[in-house]
């Protein structure tokens, strides 16, 4: 029985702590609501510095060979100060082209995965949502509503386009996160009825050309978080040799990943609440004294430690029991969506109306809560997923 | 990260395992085809069934060796209860006695009364009870109001009441937190005795709860004679035996809280049965939130675990699970029970029990708002509220209190 961070964790975590310390992401965070998205710091420098990028990818590529949870403890450390790395776009899209067998035929797929380690190279990950028990079909994020979208499809008949084995494809995902600016998009789409994996170069690749891909920044209530809507219209993909569980468990590394995310901006969440409970006074004593205002404070910590216990799982259950992750995953986002949506309400009732101000940073929290909340398939699909993945078992 | 046995605990599994595979046949049975009716008749074969524990080294594993434990740490009493529960046999029956006040005479009794309460206790020979709890002292256990005055030729006299009294109906002894200085701060004058449970004046009522069950009792005193050799710790030092007793106690509830039976994949179950449940939205995204917390305490049992195995005192997860479990426990039955619909109340459903059951275990072992505040404080470093009892000799306190009130 092991579930405690080794040393080396320990490192990578206060590596990473230290290296955004450096860098002022929160003030930023606010800059750019006020109209000013140049004060985002550019971090991908300092995730290729310390190796972020390659986290994923086996050593014999030029990544750290390291797992899940690793990179969960960095994602942490980003959300603890609102730090948009690019991260939770690039990593389940190496996730996706390491379970790839390399093509025989295709030069250089090789040094790809290598520019990916080192960052040279950035990748965005199509987020599409596997079957559950009660969905047949792979499904996507809608740009507006209810209705989620299908994957995107492989051209008629899956003939090649080019001279390079490249297939058409066309489809569109909706808020893409870390799309913008990527060099490759890779996901899922369908040929032939079955679910593929895909790797579509985009403009801002170093080939430039990218016919049939359209990526469409978009911001929404919290400007660190990258979006971009991508359209494809026989956009040319090199088809991966990877299997559908792998696919599909890009997706639940993705929903481990925000969940991580999600946990570092609760701790600080509740850092700073609870400072703040312990300095401000009423009525003769601090406030942090009150039972109402401890309850609150303790409610916040039972869903922060219910969460970390839960990425412990979902980081153990990635290659100890695969078959568990889904569910792992999903429930880890579930508990941590609902702990960040929690800790930024009373992060503001806590601090009283300055709590509400445009200076305070409580509102930047807040915003990264209620967009977190709707991203890849929404803390609510993870939640749903859940009792799925229970009532099938069950079943 | 790994959640497997080391090769030392693995041994140890086996061992316990092949102990059971061999004696589990003995073991009594109390549920389903051929189980015991009689409450007398479990109690007794219960008995008989802890004795076979002890021998078998599966009872008292965290004891010292030289009271008949077996010597082993936090792991291997989690490891027994794991295989123990698999084998599908009744644990022991006193646990209170042997998770929490045996260890408690232990650390602060005499040698006459290790030497005298210990192997029957752990033998299951003699049960006992913890007569801490007062109907006017639950989480401010400091106010107990119990007393016992000590006489010319040194004996002592007891009366009052405890109440939420597991196991007296048929305890041998008793561990009884009592006031012996009402003219010091409450803390301060309060001593720790054994009492007989046939000694006159000693008097054991059922308190029925909300399943018409009576899990718990009330137990009156009525000037009840003592004499010096029940002092347990010494006279005045009552509180920081009780302290002693109440680690046990979470220990003992914090490895133990998998068997309360309330996870993910039995409530699941439970609705996975109704095409229609299955797919209603709310339903799944109810079931969904509580079972991804339920989940969580099993791994932060594993944390736990981790840190006990390192020698490390496990941090505040463990104190919220039980807030966590309880939480949970109760959304899970009001759910199924809207899926089931008032057939999930009838008298000898599952859930009726469950759904009775878990308003008090809100407050068991310490309340909601209790653990809270302690969690705020010890593990959040908010500061205490205010308090009218410090410092303060506890005769003069009611009268405080009434005034403010």
């Amino acid at each position: 029985m092991n579930l405690a961070l080794s040393d080396e964790q320990v490192f990578l975590r206060e590596a990473a702590r230290g290296a955004l310390s450096r860098l002022p992401t929160v003030e930023a965070a606010r800059e750019a609501l006020d109209g000013n998205p140049d004060a985002l710091p550019d971090l991908w420098p300092t995730a290729r510095e310390a190796g972020w990028p390659g986290l994923l990818i086996d050593e014999a590529h030029g990544g750290a060979g390291l797992d899940a949870f690793d990179a969960m403890l960095v994602l942490g450390e980003c959300g603890r100060v609102l730090a948009g790395v690019a991260l939770l776009g690039h990593l389940p899209a190496t996730a996706i082209l390491s379970a790839s067998s390399p093509e025989g035929d295709a030069p250089g797929a090789e040094q790809y995965l290598a520019d990916l380690a080192s960052g040279e190279r950035r990748a965005a990950y199509l987020p599409a949502q596997p079957p559950d028990d009660v969905h047949e079909n792979w499904s996507t994020d809608p740009a507006s509503g209810f209705q989620r979208g299908s994957l995107p499809t492989v051209g008629v008949g899956g003939r090649d386009l080019d001279q390079n084995g490249r297939v058409p494809v066309s489809g569109s995902f909706a808020f893409v996160p870390d799309a913008p600016g990527a060099d490759v998009l890779i996901g899922v789409a369908e040929q032939g009825g079955k679910p593929v994996g895909v790797a579509i170069l985009a403009a801002s690749s170093p080939e430039g050309d990218a016919p049939g891909v359209t990526i469409e920044p978009v911001t929404r209530y919290d400007a660190t978080r990258s979006l971009g809507h991508v359209t494809l219209e026989d956009a040319p993909a090199v088809v991966l040799d990877c299997p559908e569980e792998s696919l599909a468990g890009a997706w639940h590394l993705a929903q481990s990943l925000i969940a991580a995310e999600s946990l570092g901006s609760v701790e600080t969440a509740l850092d700073v609440t609870v400072a703040y409970a312990k300095e401000r006074h009423t009525f003769g004593r601090a406030i942090g004294s009150y039972q109402a205002v401890k309850h609150a404070l303790t409610e916040v910590l039972r869903q922060l430690e219910n969460g970390r216990s839960l990425l412990y799982y979902a980081g153990w259950a990635r290659t100890g029991a695969p078959g568990e992750f889904p569910l792992a995953a999903s429930a880890a986002r579930s508990v941590a969506g609902r702990a960040l949506d929690d800790a930024a309400r009373t992060m503001i009732s806590v601090h009283g109306g300055i709590g509400a101000t445009w200076e305070h940073d409580a509102p930047l929290y807040f915003r990264r809560a209620q967009l977190s909340r709707r991203l890849l398939g929404g803390t609510a699909g993870a939640t749903d997923r859940v009792a799925g993945e229970l009532l099938r078992q069950a079943a | 990260m790994d959640l497997d046995d080391t090769p030392e605990q693995a041994a140890y599994r086996a061992q316990v395992r092949g102990w059971l595979d061999e004696h589990k046949r003995e073991a009594p049975v109390l549920q389903g085809e051929g189980a015991l009716q009689d409450e007398d008749e479990i109690i007794a074969a219960r008995r008989v069934w802890q004795g076979k524990l002890a021998e078998g080294g599966l009872a008292g594993v965290t004891w010292p060796k030289e009271y008949g434990g077996q010597g082993l740490g936090p792991i291997e009493q989690v490891i027994c209860n794991q295989e123990i529960g698999r084998a599908q046999v009744p644990g022991i029956l006193d646990a209170i006695g042997v998770g929490m006040l045996g260890p408690t005479i232990i650390a602060h009794g005499s040698e006459e009364q290790k030497t005298r309460y210990l192997g029957p206790m752990l033998h299951g020979d003699e049960v006992w009870c913890q007569l801490f709890s007062e109907p006017a002292a639950g989480s401010d256990l400091a106010a107990v109001q119990t007393r016992a005055r000590q006489q010319d030729d040194g004996s002592w006299r007891l009366s009052g009441q405890k109440v939420w009294t597991t196991n007296a109906q048929f305890a041998s002894y008793g561990l009884l937190l009592a006031r012996t200085d009402a003219d010091v701060p409450k803390h301060n004058g309060l001593t720790m005795f054994v009492i007989p449970m046939d000694a006159p004046g000693v008097t054991v009522r059922g308190l029925r709860q909300i399943s018409g069950e009576a899990e718990f009792n009330e137990v009156f005193f009525d000037d009840v004679a003592l004499d010096e050799s029940a002092l347990v710790g010494g006279v005045g030092n009552g509180w920081g035996t009780a302290l002693t007793t109440l680690m046990f106690e979470r220990v003992t509830i914090g490895l133990g809280s998998e068997g309360l039976g309330y996870n993910s994949a039995r409530f699941a179950a439970a609705i996975a049965g109704d095409a229609a449940a299955r797919r209603d939205p709310e339903v799944r995204h109810k079931l969904g939130e509580i079972a991804s917390e339920l989940m969580a305490v099993r791994f932060t049992g594993y944390r736990t675990l981790t840190a006990l195995q390192r020698g490390q005192i496990p941090g505040p997860e463990a104190g919220l699970a039980k807030v966590t479990i309880v939480k949970g426990a109760i959304a899970a039955g009001d759910l199924i029970a809207d899926v089931v619909g008032p057939d999930a109340l009838a008298q000898d459903s599952q859930w009726a029990y469950m759904i009775s059951f878990l308003p008090g275990l809100k407050s068991a072992g310490g309340t909601e708002e209790i653990l809270r505040n302690t969690i705020g404080e010890r593990v959040l470093g908010l500061p205490p509220e205010p308090r009218l009892d410090k410092g303060i000799p506890f005769s003069e306190l009611r009268s405080k209190e009434g005034a403010a009130a």
